[in-house]
């Protein structure tokens, strides 16, 4: 992908091909400091590349160690051996449920925010407001956003989304309040992804559309969202990754209990009014720095997080490559 | 939808504001100053109960500060240095099979939840610093103030450079494919080897690109929490470069992990009040942060390199 395209003109025929050995000077030949930098580019290169595969080889090593399946499919329970407290299905489906309510709030709020941008964007400097405010949420560390979700949703207007203790004092902590502003930390990939795929959709097509007589809104609708489709899938595959990956709003904000605790008697509100854990919060908790304390559960549940990680990147991959390299979506903005 | 972004953007600095604002009043800016033992300050904050008195609220938060801006720039610059020698390595030193290795396994670095890093850091790190660097002596030699343990600026810093790195690189990269080859082959035409080539014309080329990587990088490293909540000790001390080597092993704690050890306390309305300050320096550095990158980038468009 980061491949160097040459510009036709750069290259006259006949001229030797780049990366010929012919022409290059030897780094024998050169100074010493070239020589060095050479050597520390390809020391700094290598490295990085050597920590990724110890990362990945010592997590793999790790948890084919210590995962068992019926650790998948049986929910924690406490205990004080580590035979008793059970696997973690609890969380696997907190990360599931977090997963679903992020993605589905800011689905619509960034791919309406790009379209916006891309396609209206009048007046500019509502426009611009907008998109800075976007990078804002970008830059901003979760463990605040985390903090201003509590503060939101202890408010007594939003009692509904969370238990009320009976003093009156709202807990403001339920899979509500986690998965609202986990569509905030969704909201920034999606959006750069989005618009950056509406603004490389050549103008022409724009046109044709209206010559056919269509409107704005039937050509976003039928010329624009599925040309951008590819754009969006890797917008939201990226938005599902940092969701999955994030810990200080779990910890925050769900209530930091192990099992899923509903709250209320309606049988699917209720959990959602309740607290309970996710992957991130688990492995969390089960290293020495929570209360558990059972690294080797902490490590398998790690793992899954892990192999969870590894497929959406095949995916955002995937998804590029199918594309070509024609329009490639900022690899940068999406991580940011 | 749009304006819904920005009601929220607007709502998280006025909400977290408001509830900052007790802290503030009752310290003024002395608050950021040192003094004190944190520590004490914040069990006095939890027995003060609901209803907390004025004096419950007198914080000195320096020691956080001061382990925020510590681990953040050396972590950065670290980072810099490292992301632009490997993303020249990347583009224009690799041969073909390694870059097409290369380029997921900085994206997969860049996506590895922290608190993996958090975990690995605790649980292999830790240890190996505890048992084999830090010597017995060393241990003695600060007895009396802190405890070393093996958690503390060394393994948070290395860590927290580990994940940064990536972002850095994914921007430098692409900036440095953007950069025309005529360029470069200019510079080799003038007779610079291919290396110093690309250090004086196309690395100076992307400089808005570097400064909006660091931007991006320290923003990240700023907010990091959960990670260094792990593997930083969390102990409320300040490492004295005064103690020579011992420097490097010392625990500390920054403003963001802070938030996370301290986040049972946020019914105590004095402690939860000082935690959204801490969230609120947060908050207002970050937007600096970004203020700052566009007007550095501003003199700098010129070079015509998108950044």
């Amino acid at each position: 992908m980061y491949t160097r395209r040459l510009a036709p003109e750069a290259l006259p025929p006949g001229a030797p091909k780049k990366g010929g050995r012919g022409r290059r000077s030897s780094p024998l030949t050169w100074r010493w400091g070239d020589r060095l930098a050479l050597a520390a580019a390809w020391i700094a290169g290598l490295g990085l590349c050597l920590i990724a595969a110890s990362i990945v080889l010592y997590m793999g090593y790790r948890g084919i160690q210590y995962l068992r399946p019926n650790l998948l499919f049986s929910r924690p329970a406490p205990g004080t051996q580590q035979n008793q407290t059970g696997g973690f299905l609890d969380p696997i489906l907190g990360t599931a449920l977090l997963t679903l309510i992020g993605i589905a709030l800011s689905v619509p709020l960034g791919i309406g925010a790009a379209l916006w941008i891309a396609e209206y964007g009048r007046p500019t400097w509502l426009a611009r407001i907008v998109e800075s405010s976007i990078e804002i949420v970008a830059g901003t560390p979760d463990i605040v956003i985390a903090l201003f979700g509590l503060a939101i949703f202890q408010l007594s207007l939003f009692a509904p989304f969370s238990f009320t203790a009976s003093g009156g004092g709202v807990f403001g902590r339920s899979y509500i309040a986690a998965g609202s502003m986990m569509s905030l930390i969704a909201l920034p990939p999606l959006f750069t992804a989005t618009r950056d795929g509406l603004l490389a959709v050549p103008a022409h097509m724009r046109e044709a559309s209206y010559a056919l007589g269509k409107t704005r809104i039937a050509t976003i609708r039928r010329v624009l969202l599925p040309t951008v489709r590819s754009n969006i899938a890797t917008g939201m595959t990226l938005g599902v990754s940092r969701i999955i990956g994030d810990t200080a709003i779990v910890v925050l904000l769900l209530g930091d209990t192990l099992r899923i605790e509903p709250q209320g008697s309606v049988a699917g509100i209720g959990v959602l009014r309740g607290t309970g854990s996710s992957l991130t919060s688990y492995v969390y908790d089960n290293s020495p720095a929570g209360e558990g304390a059972a690294p080797q559960k902490a490590y398998a549940a790690a793992f899954i997080l892990m192999v969870l990680v590894l497929a959406l990147n095949l995916i955002v991959e995937k998804i590029g490559r199918s594309r070509g390299d024609a329009e490639v979506p900022t690899v940068a903005g999406a991580i940011a | 939808m749009s304006l819904l972004v920005t009601a929220a953007v607007v709502a998280m600095v006025v909400f977290v504001g408001i509830h900052a604002w007790p802290t503030f009043e009752h310290n003024g800016l002395s608050w950021l100053g040192p003094g004190g033992n944190l520590e004490t300050q914040i069990e006095t904050m939890q027995a003060a109960g609901v209803n907390p008195p004025a004096s419950a609220y007198h914080l000195n938060a320096w020691p956080l500060v001061y382990g925020t801006l510590l681990t953040t720039s050396v972590a950065v610059v670290c980072a810099l240095v490292i992301s632009v020698l490997s993303s020249i390595f990347i583009i224009e030193l690799a041969p073909a099979s390694l870059r097409r290795l290369a380029v997921p396994v900085i994206r997969l670095l860049a996506s590895v939840p922290s608190v993996i890093y958090g975990l690995i850091g605790i649980l292999v790190l830790v240890p190996f610093v505890g048992n084999h660097l830090i010597t017995s002596s060393e241990k003695a030699s600060v007895q009396n103030t802190v405890e070393l343990t093996g958690a503390g600026l060394l393994v948070t810093v290395v860590i927290l450079t580990v994940m940064i790195t990536p972002i850095m690189i994914a921007l430098i990269c692409e900036a440095l494919v953007s950069v025309p080859t005529s360029w470069r082959e200019g510079a080799i035409a003038l007779g610079l080897n291919p290396l110093r080539a690309v250090l004086a014309v196309t690395v100076k080329a992307i400089r808005p690109a570097i400064v909006a990587a660091l931007v991006l990088a320290t923003a990240r490293a700023l907010g990091e929490a959960i990670m260094i909540s792990m593997v930083s000790g969390s102990r409320s001390f300040a490492p004295r470069p005064s103690d020579g080597l011992v420097f490097l092993f010392e625990p500390l704690r920054t403003l963001a992990s802070a938030i996370v050890d301290y986040h049972e306390g946020l019914g105590a309305p004095a402690l939860s009040s000082t935690l959204y300050a801490w969230a609120f320096v947060l908050l207002f550095s970050a937007f600096m942060l970004s203020v700052a990158g566009y007007l550095i980038k501003l003199p700098l468009r010129r070079y015509q390199v998108r950044g």
